[in-house]
């Protein structure tokens, strides 16, 4: 979709480059982050695609055809730009803001209209909001109004500069989280800047890591890069937390969960205290055909006959075969028994999770 | 001290039987003014515009207006008067001089103010340069220019009074008169009217400010005089 063949830019005539013969392709749909330090050249990069900068050698194909054999102001109005300072005008309101690129190529007032209510929608913003002026706008839902109007014409290339750089932590989540989820409907191609590894391994299909005077350290989807980091710099550029980062981007769907101590609700209580001595965990779980009761433990059975005579108590948190091996961790941690109760929809018992057993995923 | 109330020492008869000739010269003033303003409005707003896009202009160009700026306005008038004698002209040659250096400097900075960002993403969507300057610099640069507007406005209608010295003045006709015939009333009239009309021209052009930029409610405006 995107293709950069030995691309460089020199700014003025003396100096080093501040990207120096950079090659690399972006496939249909997949968003690519370009992390790397300050000044290595991220955003000169994807400036370069949409011509706010011109590369002084090298080419770039953008869906099949030569940036540099178009019209720039044309091939910009197919692009969808998002800045980390979002730039939106501030004379205008959100809505003639979304209605921008629109207005550029000129769409009629009712299909305008149309599409900010469509964009209002996709990006869960208030229908109140629309006739604000920027100024009269929180930092978070500033940003949704600029990824708003980048997607206006529908482009099917995205460039995205640090676009939640300049809202707190909370925010940034919950705006990642969205634009995952907006990514996963409408299947952009996506170039994303960022200084946040984090952010990049969260929102990621591959990631580059760009040196200075953008120099490719390695690009490979997220997994990899925490998995087997190219060189030195990678590793020191992911950070001390690889291990931890790696279990965020694995979910418990994907790994063998053990089967724990279980007991049926017609179980004898001397069969159940043996299922509860044997995993040695003080407690086993109540499963009925296959769903997820609850748990029982010696003083719960105390003078019972049968386990179906007791009530089971409830788990206080579990986590889904969705869920990632991060979160299975953390509720290992948190939990008196060191155990994550593992179930599906509808409550399917599935198994347990240890300790052991993740740690067993950070090392392989 | 006992200083006479002014109310006390005007000629207030004078003034019933003058109203008509105050009507007139209140029109004038107005229209010496507007005009000033208008023509050094048209010819500061391109060579703003070209200073703003070339910076190295506008050294020079703020230094021709600045010179124009300094000189005492009745010796301008009394250089143009082998030129164009007592007339319209001469007067409005001076008054609109004096307005380039304001309008410029305003014009420039307001654009100047432009935020970075704005004009990125402007670009970066597809604006082509000229749409970069009507739709977004130039709208944004309204706050600043208009302050510029206002200070131009209220110069002018200060310096139309000295142009009665060549025949013309508005307002400054009966400040002039007052002080020939010895008549303070006159002099009171022309000075009392020029200064509220400076008034009323500042507040109304802020009006139409605050119409034109609904969306700067909250922004500070600094002015470049
Ligand atoms: N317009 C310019 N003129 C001269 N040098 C520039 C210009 N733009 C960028 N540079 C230089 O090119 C290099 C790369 O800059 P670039 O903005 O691409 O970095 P970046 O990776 O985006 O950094 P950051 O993470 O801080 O945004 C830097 O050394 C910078 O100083
Ligand atoms: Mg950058």
């Amino acid at each position: 979709m995107i293709s950069l063949q030995h691309v460089s830019k020199r700014f003025g005539s003396d100096g080093a480059p501040a990207v120096a013969d950079l090659s690399m392709e972006i496939e249909e749909g997949e968003t690519v982050v370009l992390v790397g330090p300050s000044g290595c050249g991220k955003t000169t990069t994807m400036k370069m695609i949409n011509r706010l900068i011109e590369p002084t050698s090298g080419s770039i194909v953008v869906n099949g055809t030569d940036v540099l054999r178009q019209d720039p102001v044309q091939l910009r109005r197919g692009i969808g730009y998002v800045i980390q300072s979002i730039g939106l005008l501030p004379h205008r309101t959100i809505a003639e803001n979304m209605a921008t690129v629109p207005r550029l190529v000129g769409w009629d007032d009712a299909r305008i209209h149309k599409r900010v209510e469509e964009l209002t929608a996709i990006l869960e913003l208030d229908q109140e909001l629309l006739h604000r002026y920027p100024g009269e706008l929180s930092g978070g839902q500033r940003q949704r109004v600029g990824v708003a109007r980048a997607l206006a014409v529908d482009p099917p290339v995205m460039l995205m500069d640090e676009p939640f750089g300049a809202v707190d932590p909370i925010v940034r989540g919950r705006l990642q989280e969205q634009f995952l989820d907006i990514q996963e409907r409408l299947k952009k191609t996506v170039v994303f800047v960022t200084h946040d590894i984090d952010e990049a391994i969260k929102i990621a299909d591959r990631i580059a890591i760009l040196n200075k005077g953008g120099v490719i350290e390695q690009y490979a989807p997220p997994e990899e890069i925490l998995r087997d980091p190219a060189n030195d710099f990678v590793e020191r550029f992911v950070g001390s937390e690889r291990g931890l980062k790696r279990l965020a981007l694995i979910k418990v769907s994907e790994i063998e969960v053990e089967e724990g101590p279980v007991v049926g609700p017609s179980a004898s209580v001397e069969e159940a205290i043996r299922t509860i001595e044997k995993h040695d965990l003080g407690w086993a779980s109540v499963v009925e055909d296959g769903e997820l009761l609850g748990w029982v433990d010696g003083a719960v059975l105390e003078g019972r006959r049968e386990v179906g005579e007791a009530t089971p108590r409830r788990f206080s948190a579990y986590v889904t075969a969705d869920s990632s091996l991060r979160q299975a961790l953390d509720s290992i941690v948190t939990s008196r028994t060191q155990v994550a109760v593992v179930v599906s929809e509808g409550q399917r018992y599935l198994g347990i999770l240890t300790l052991e057993r993740i740690s067993r995923e950070i090392v392989s | 001290m006992n200083q006479p109330v002014i109310g006390a020492i005007l000629d207030w008869d004078w003034v019933g039987r003058q109203l008509d000739t105050i009507g007139v010269q209140l029109v004038e003033h107005v229209q010496l003014t507007a005009i000033a303003v208008g023509v050094g409005f048209v010819i500061s707003f391109p060579l703003a515009v070209f200073a703003y896009r070339h910076k190295r202009f506008y050294a020079p160009i703020t230094w021709v207006t600045g010179v124009l700026y300094t000189i005492p306005s009745l010796a301008l008038f009394i250089l143009l008067i082998p030129y164009t004698g007592l007339s319209t002209a001469t007067a409005e040659i001076g008054l609109v001089s004096y307005t380039l250096l304001i309008l410029i400097r305003n014009i420039v900075a307001g654009l100047r103010a432009v935020p970075a960002d704005v004009k990125e993403a402007a670009e970066g969507m597809g604006y082509t340069r000229r749409q970069i300057l009507w739709s977004v610099e130039l709208p944004l640069a309204l706050p600043v220019i208009m302050a510029g507007v206002r200070i131009a406005t209220v110069t002018t209608i200060g310096l139309v009074t000295v142009t009665a010295l060549i025949g013309k003045g508005g307002l400054g006709f009966f400040i002039l008169r007052g002080l020939r015939d010895f008549f303070p009333t006159a002099s009171i009239v022309g000075a009392v009217l020029s200064v509220a009309l400076a008034v009323v021209a500042d507040g109304l052009l802020l009006l139409v400010q605050r119409f034109l930029t609904p969306w700067a409610r909250a922004v500070k405006v600094r002015a470049f005089a």
